[in-house]
């Protein structure tokens, strides 16, 4: 179904996603309303299968600091999705409101609406199987001070998952997932803080995992991690991307090129744009600022 | 560099200013260090003095029979085991509502919020209330109002009154310590603000909370003034039965035998003050040994 959709994005240029025109957002929205009437509608369906993440006109204030405004974009399943931009430009705070994290920040409001799956995160009744269903990926590895089977077997056990047998499994999936299997799997009872680097941040990745997530987001994740070990993620994600969804904010505008199927340029809390990443990096932008930053002129 | 050029030697030649510096810096390192050094000799002191004054009275059968002969004569044994049942039992209360206290007030509450500041100000303002009016508190309180009598119960309550604020203050800085980052990526899983409690900050925050609860043992093993209105009792013949009983205590008979009961030999009073004083420095050892142990298993 992945391979079908991402073909589906390509051949036909009609499709929603390729624009992020006013109009076409629009009739997303419109498609998911109706859809919601007929469940059982093919066209529901189809919806579901090509946008993961619809976000529209999200705006996020911290007390009276603007940190995000009027955000529309479309973010497709199983395609990555990099926000590029500099600091302060709203890209963190994005991805929290994802994951309705504001909820445990006092101090952050959200407006606009995030449709996960095409239901509003807010209408969710369980926002802790929404962050589920969501994995995170920090700048600095948070490598929580357990040993490597526990920090991976975590989320699984907040679940509910108890059995031994059940734990090992999706240890060792999550791993080798994260390509960190061959190099821990003889020290999985080792702190995790023992780790290198890099390995921690293939660790976190695996935490991730473990929660079998249908989106998976990185802020940064480059950030403290060598280069070497940079583009082993980087496969990593390019393989886990034929399963799931990934947002990746990066500073790293060759990251995103590498990566990235569209790429969003966010500067201070504004969406400039959101294009093809080949064609932005081609120079089609609607936006100097776009192409002044892909060049190095700023930021 | 060629050889024929001389080397300049007063590069490496120190500057006038930098050897007065040097000499002010070795001046205040040995004066901070003879501070430190002063405070060793009051506890060396008074170890010497107990053992000395103390040691011949002290046998085994000193702390297991009772007074005897108007307290002039006999052993310590209600008073130790009172004591040890007033700590325990103030600390079967405070420590559950200290520590709950404290993971509210540092997990689930605003910190910006005034009701949060309000309760902060007052649980450290609690903390230096001298512990006379505690006493009067829990006199009024536990035994008149809640009509609890001078018995084992309002005297540990009072105890336990007197200790809450610090064993709150502690809790809550040693949650506070544990990385934000921690409840971060266990928010992120999905995981509720309990099950992050539970599973990744009280398990960082516990040598810190056990800490600060070891000490207030040792705190409310020595208090004498909360307990002698509400619960301790100068000189009993029997052990008491339960918690509605009165009871005595090492502080407060140790406070009796020296100023209230005429001609006890000296070496008694010293005797008493010994086992007080090996009761706290063993439950401080105690804490110690704990901490080192959780310490070496901290992963961070």
């Amino acid at each position: 179904m992945s391979n079908q959709s991402t073909a589906h994005h390509n051949e036909e240029p009609k499709s929603p996603l390729s624009h992020s025109s006013a109009a076409v957002v629009l009739s997303t929205t419109s498609t998911i309303s109706t859809a919601d009437a007929l469940p059982a509608s093919a066209e529901r369906e189809e919806a579901q299968a090509t946008v993961k993440v619809a976000v529209r006109d999200l705006s996020i204030h911290y007390g009276t600091t603007t940190a995000l405004s009027g955000v529309s974009l479309d973010i497709a399943a199983n395609e990555i999705f990099a926000i590029i931009g500099p600091a302060n430009s709203g890209k963190s705070s994005f991805l929290q409101a994802i994951n309705r994290m504001d909820l445990l920040r006092h101090n952050m409001s959200v407006s606009g609406s995030v449709l996960f799956n095409g239901i509003d995160t807010r209408s969710w009744r369980n926002v802790y199987a929404l962050r589920r269903k969501i994995g995170v990926v920090f700048p600095l590895p948070v490598g929580l001070p357990l040993s490597i089977y526990d920090n991976v077997a975590l989320a699984p056990r907040l679940r509910g998952i108890k059995k031994p047998s059940l734990l090992d499994e999706i240890v060792e999936r999550s791993l080798r997932r994260a390509a960190l299997w061959d190099e821990v799997k003889d020290r999985l009872q080792a702190l995790g803080s023992l780790l290198s680097g890099g390995q921690q941040q293939r660790l976190t990745i695996a935490r991730a995992l473990s929660q079998d997530p249908e989106v998976l987001m990185l802020d940064e994740f480059s950030i403290a991690v060598d280069p070497v070990t940079t583009m082993r993620i980087e496969d990593v994600l390019k393989e886990l991307k034929q399963q799931m969804t990934i947002i990746l904010v990066t500073n790293l505008v060759q990251q995103a090129n590498r990566l990235a199927e569209r790429t969003a340029f966010f500067l201070n809390g504004e969406c400039v744009e959101v294009g093809e990443t080949e064609a932005l990096f081609e120079g089609q932008v609607q936006d100097q600022r776009t192409l002044d930053y892909l060049q190095g002129r700023f930021g | 560099m060629t050889p024929s050029q001389p080397l300049d030697w007063s590069l490496f030649r120190a500057e006038a200013i930098n050897r007065q510096n040097d000499r002010l810096q070795h001046l205040f390192m040995i004066l901070f260090a003879l501070m430190a050094l002063l405070l060793v000799i009051p506890v060396v002191m008074i170890v010497i003095i107990l053992l000395q004054k103390g040691w011949s009275a002290l046998s085994w059968e000193f702390l297991t029979t009772f007074p005897s002969n108007g307290m002039t004569e006999g052993g310590i044994f209600p008073a130790l085991l009172g004591t040890i049942w007033l700590v325990a039992i103030s600390l079967l209360a405070s420590v559950p509502l200290g520590v709950a206290a404290a993971i509210y007030l540092s997990e689930y509450a605003r910190q910006e919020h005034w009701l949060t500041r309000v309760i902060n100000l007052a649980t450290i303002n609690l903390a230096g209330v001298p512990s006379i009016v505690h006493a009067l508190f829990g006199l009024g309180a536990f035994v008149a109002f809640f009509r609890l009598g001078t018995s084992i119960l309002a005297a540990s309550l009072t105890l336990a009154v007197m200790t809450l604020p610090v064993v709150i203050v502690s809790s809550w800085e040693s949650l506070q310590a544990v990385p934000q980052a921690f409840r971060e990526a266990c928010w992120n899983m999905g995981a509720t603000r309990w099950q992050t409690i539970r599973h990744v900050v009280l398990p960082n925050a516990l040598t810190g909370i056990l800490t600060g609860i070891i000490l207030q043992v040792s705190r409310a093993a020595g208090e004498t003034a909360p307990i002698m209105f509400t619960g301790a009792a100068f000189f009993l013949p029997y052990l008491p039965s339960g918690v509605m009983d009165q009871t005595m205590a090492l502080a407060l008979h140790l406070f009796t035998i020296s100023t209230q009961v005429p001609d006890v030999p000296e070496e008694i009073p010293f005797a008493v003050a010994l086992v007080l004083f090996a009761l706290v420095l063993l439950i401080n050892a105690g804490a110690i040994a704990l901490r080192m142990h959780l310490r070496s298993k901290k992963k961070w």
